[in-house]
């Protein structure tokens, strides 16, 4: 009697978990693991050639002209990080210590920063494609309006502005995201530090450097981190506003789009090529996930706990 | 000690003013851009050109009318539809059957069971898209909507373990004891007893992944090339190349594909801001 009952609660269980678990495994954890398998073997279109060692990893890193757009790609991702830190992450902290003061109109502040988040990446990037146009766009032309006709230029056409026009959209459609991510933060400090902090100093600086900063770093380390995996995966803005060959001149070609190119082709880069698709894709991957844990770990070190 | 008082009251209005006119002109920034897109919708393209920003003539429909009657956007529409509400379906199924199964019961392997999930969240599958391709292939799942589906319940499911297991584990147990010794068995006890009390936590999950599936174009891309299967996101790059000169019938395209999503968002604010950052609030 026992023993059947508890069977049959082993079964109950079994019937619960092992349904998930299976679509992880098969759409998820499989795909992964065959990703690092593929990097190993030649391509000849969707059929697996021989097992070669570490030459895709070769070709993509050290041969021309692989090794030159991995490289050209690689410095793009680094300024797109770099960029989107200050224009989203930053800009996003600023705001969100904004609305921390509950003024008059916060409510509606909020909502408007998160709805472009909101938006599909298509529609953003087709609708700032539209906004950049050199004669047509609402960007030279409000440049004109204000006197400032000399500045219009083809934003997304010549190589010094493009892939800064992108990060721009980039930033537009997603600051609303470490913003209130940040505002969440700081909703958690408690009145009593607050409270504590305005008896000590008046100085608006000293209670943000000193007391606000550290007590958000939680926030801080989960903004950063997803910045740091989106920038290195970064792929549909790029391909909706520049398209997949990173134009004009590959000024605007990441690593996702050298990727794709590469795996799926392009009218540039002809036929599909598995091999060397599937080794970016591992370095890539290594190199997020590397990065990524280093960056949580030493961001969570200076984490405080409340 | 009076001086002091106003002097600080005047520093805090300073202050405050000057926060208050940066959030004014960071909404503007945001809210332009949708106001533009919108305005263009019943433009012509020589009032587009000539007055980008003035207040369009509403009654001007004409371009709308021609994205509804003559293209192909209410089909795209209905895909995006059936992928989003089969694959939040799915996802809510089998999360909550995972989450319900770790967070009520002790049994070996729970924890590490509750990892397993927590380690796809931050697995990039876009980089395993090559597999996925040639997996996809093998099932005969190329342009099928069920190989979107599948895969966005495997990305999906980890965030809505994750929150699902920490309210369901958050429930009181009396309820549950009560049935139990009343006899009822642990299916009952899920369905009629548990479950009605995570609808909430439910709500939030649907939120956090209907965002991301509803507006997804990398997989589409891939996976789908019928155009009688494709998605809204999918579907608005092909009619941008159709009719590239025409701006007030793109900004028209533009403004249909957008709305829906921004008047669930303003009706629904709270909950589209508390699902969406949920995963990355502690």
């Amino acid at each position: 009697m026992m023993s059947s009952k508890l069977t049959g609660r082993r079964l109950w269980i079994a019937a619960l978990v092992v349904p998930p678990i299976a679509f992880m495994c098969l759409f998820l954890v499989y795909p992964i693991l065959s990703a690092f398998a593929y990097a190993f073997y030649e391509w000849r279109g969707l059929v697996r050639g021989d097992f070669v060692w570490f030459d895709n990893f070769h070709r993509v890193l050290f041969e021309y002209p692989f090794s030159e757009r991995t490289i050209n790609a690689f410095k793009h991702n680094i300024f797109v990080f770099f960029a989107l830190m200050v224009l989203q992450n930053g800009v996003g902290f600023i705001l969100a210590y904004c609305l921390w003061r509950e003024l008059w109109g916060a409510r509606f502040h909020r909502i408007a920063v998160f709805l472009p988040v909101v938006l599909s990446t298509v529609i953003v990037g087709l609708l700032w494609k539209l906004f950049y146009h050199p004669l047509f766009g609402a960007v030279n032309a409000s440049l004109r309006a204000v006197g400032l006709g000399s500045l219009a230029q083809p934003w997304l056409g010549q190589d010094s502005t493009a892939l800064t026009a992108i990060v721009v959209a980039n930033a537009w459609h997603m600051v609303g995201f470490p913003t209130l991510v940040f505002l969440a933060g700081m909703q958690r400090i408690p009145s009593e530090i607050l409270d504590a902090v305005r008896m000590e100093t008046e100085s608006e600086w000293v209670k943000m450097s000193k007391i606000v900063w550290p007590l958000v770093a939680p926030s801080a380390t989960v903004v950063f981190t997803l910045l740091f995996v989106g920038a290195f995966n970064w792929f549909e803005l790029p391909f909706i506003m520049a398209g997949v060959d990173g134009n004009p001149h590959e000024a605007t070609d990441v690593l996702g789009l050298y990727f794709y190119r590469t795996a799926f082709g392009s009218m540039s880069a002809s036929a599909e090529n598995f091999g060397p698709g599937s080794a970016l894709a591992v370095l890539i991957f290594l190199f997020i996930a590397v990065v990524s844990s280093v960056i949580t770990v030493r961001l969570r070190r200076r984490e405080i706990q409340l | 000690m009076r001086k002091g008082i106003d002097r600080g009251s005047f520093r805090t209005y300073g202050w405050d003013g000057l926060i208050q006119i940066l959030l004014i002109g960071n909404s503007i920034v945001m809210l332009t851009p949708i106001v533009i897109m919108f305005f263009s919708a019943f433009k012509t393209n020589a009032q587009i050109f000539q007055s980008p920003f003035s207040i369009p003539d509403f009654t001007n429909v004409k371009s709308l009318l021609r994205v509804w009657n003559e293209t192909d956007f209410l089909l795209y529409m209905s895909n995006s539809l059936i992928v989003t509400a089969s694959s939040i379906a799915l996802i809510l199924i089998l999360g909550t059957m995972a989450a319900y199964a770790i967070a009520r019961y002790e049994f070996r392997g729970s924890g590490f069971i509750l990892l397993f999930f927590l380690a796809g969240l931050t697995l990039p599958l876009k980089l395993a898209i090559i597999p996925l391709f040639i997996q996809m292939r093998d099932f005969g799942l190329i342009d099928s909507r069920l190989s979107l589906i599948f895969i966005y319940v495997a990305t999906g499911l980890p965030t809505t373990v994750f929150i699902l297991t920490g309210f369901i584990r958050s429930l009181p147990n009396e309820l549950e004891d009560a049935a139990r010794m009343d006899g009822a068995n642990e299916a009952r006890i899920m369905w009629s007893i548990m479950l009605p009390l995570v609808r909430p936590a439910m709500v939030i999950a649907a939120i956090q992944n209907v965002v991301p599936i509803w507006n997804d174009f990398f997989f589409p891309l891939i996976f789908i090339q019928n155009n009688n299967l494709k998605t809204l996101p999918q579907g608005l790059t092909a009619f941008m190349g159709e009719f590239g000169t025409d701006w007030g019938v793109l900004f028209s395209g533009l403004t249909l594909s957008a709305l829906p999503i921004i008047i669930l968002y303003i009706a629904l604010s709270r909950q589209f801001i508390n699902g969406m950052t949920a995963g990355a609030i502690k």
